[in-house]
């Protein structure tokens, strides 16, 4: 099987270790971070990626921002978009959902919950 | 030879091979059947024996019975060692799982004094504490207190949720946050929040060798933050020391750097 490509777009430093730490657990993937939402823009479109898990509050690009643009791009429809944000409100949960997010995790995050839904939408069966 | 003869002599050769293995077959059937008449013969000669007299009956029976008894025993054993597995097996399921929370909250240990140390440069590390505190432990409203050696007073270095100006300051020994610091205990209400920017929810004091730092102080949880986990107490104890030492090395950094360009600049004047 093909190595599963995971972007992780978060401007803090200690989450983006935190996810990596975590979704090492995968077999077979292969992580790749962005600090901001137009260095994950950059990422995205210039590769391939299978999952990308993108914080809300970011400098020079914010997340929903880069989720309506990876949405308007017909070849990245289909990718699965996990938002992992401080904001635990129903409306930036719906806010976040409507422009085509697939699941929205909010902080503080716990590893084994990141780990199952990344599982999830990978399709991998423990 | 045409070919239509040498077809008829394959077929012919097939045929006699066919034949060959039924012959065969036949004759194992045979034996086979013999075999279990003769077994069955013995079988009912017994039978009648035992049937015939009641001494070899009660033989047989008692035989029986000791042999039910085994299969009896066999099977409790069996499904003893069944439950045993099965509860050993629940035992490794749980152990499993308390295995992965440790891992997950030493994950989280690690990262967090990975960070605290990756740099000595003190904006850098207050920072990043900033971003523990929300990332990690899940506050919303907060602030890094630093101590005045000088005027014994705490002061709102850095913050989170409210302007910095907002936050009080404080005299050491005096109010929450100034008993916390001294005395270097943790305080950590069961409370959401706290309305009171001289009341915090949580005071982590920060010491280096017992020597008072500074301070966390929390004011406010996020809104999906449902109290405090026994991870939440270990990242107060890890920011206690090594947030302490992380503040502690980059003002001694920045110290010697200013110091270092002080007499560089000596130098330069005696030199030049």
């Amino acid at each position: 099987m093909s190595r599963r490509r995971i972007l992780i777009v978060e401007d803090s430093p200690t989450m983006r270790q935190l996810l990596v730490f975590a979704l090492k657990r995968l077999k077979d993937a292969e992580i790749v971070e962005a600090s901001d939402g137009m260095d994950g823009l950059r990422k995205v479109t210039s590769d391939h990626f299978d999952l990308a898990l993108v914080d809300i509050n970011m400098p020079v690009m914010d997340g929903l921002k880069l989720i309506s643009l990876i949405r308007s791009e017909d070849s990245l429809k289909e990718m699965p978009i996990v938002v992992i944000t401080t904001e635990g409100a129903t409306e930036d949960r719906e806010r976040a959902l409507a422009l085509g997010a697939d699941e929205y995790l909010t902080k503080p995050i716990q590893a084994n919950r990141v780990l199952a839904v990344a599982k999830g939408l990978l399709k991998i069966v423990s | 030879m045409s070919d239509d003869r040498r077809g008829i002599f394959e077929r012919a050769d097939e045929f006699a091979t066919i034949f060959r293995r039924g012959a065969e077959f036949a004759k194992e059937l045979v034996q086979e059947n013999e075999r279990l008449r003769r077994q069955l013969l013995s079988l009912e000669e017994d039978h009648t024996q035992a049937a015939r007299d009641p001494h070899e009956w009660q033989k047989l029976r008692g035989e029986m019975l000791r042999r039910i008894d085994h299969l009896e025993a066999e099977r409790q054993s069996v499904l003893d060692r069944l439950r045993q597995i099965e509860e050993e097996n629940r035992h490794f399921a749980s152990r499993y799982l308390e295995v992965e929370d440790e891992n997950n909250n030493l994950a989280n240990l690690y990262v967090a004094s990975y960070q605290l140390h990756s740099t000595l440069d003190l904006s850098e590390v207050l920072k990043i504490v900033l971003e523990i505190v929300i990332n990690l432990i899940g506050a919303e409203t907060f602030a890094v207190y630093v101590l005045d050696e000088k005027t014994q007073q705490l002061e709102a270095v850095a913050a989170e949720g409210e302007a910095l100006a907002a936050f009080p300051s404080f005299r050491l020994g005096r109010g929450v946050l100034g008993a916390c610091v001294e005395s270097g205990k943790t305080v950590c209400e069961r409370v959401h929040a706290s309305q009171d920017l001289s009341r915090p929810i949580v005071c982590i004091p920060l010491r280096v060798q017992e020597r008072p730092l500074g301070a966390i102080a929390i004011y406010r949880l996020l809104a999906q933050k449902e109290g405090f986990s026994p991870l939440d107490h270990e990242l107060f104890t890890l920011l206690a020391g090594h947030a302490a030492t992380a503040i502690f090395a980059a003002r001694l950094h920045s110290l010697s750097e200013r110091k270092l360009n002080t007499i560089q600049g000596f130098i330069d004047l005696l030199t030049k």
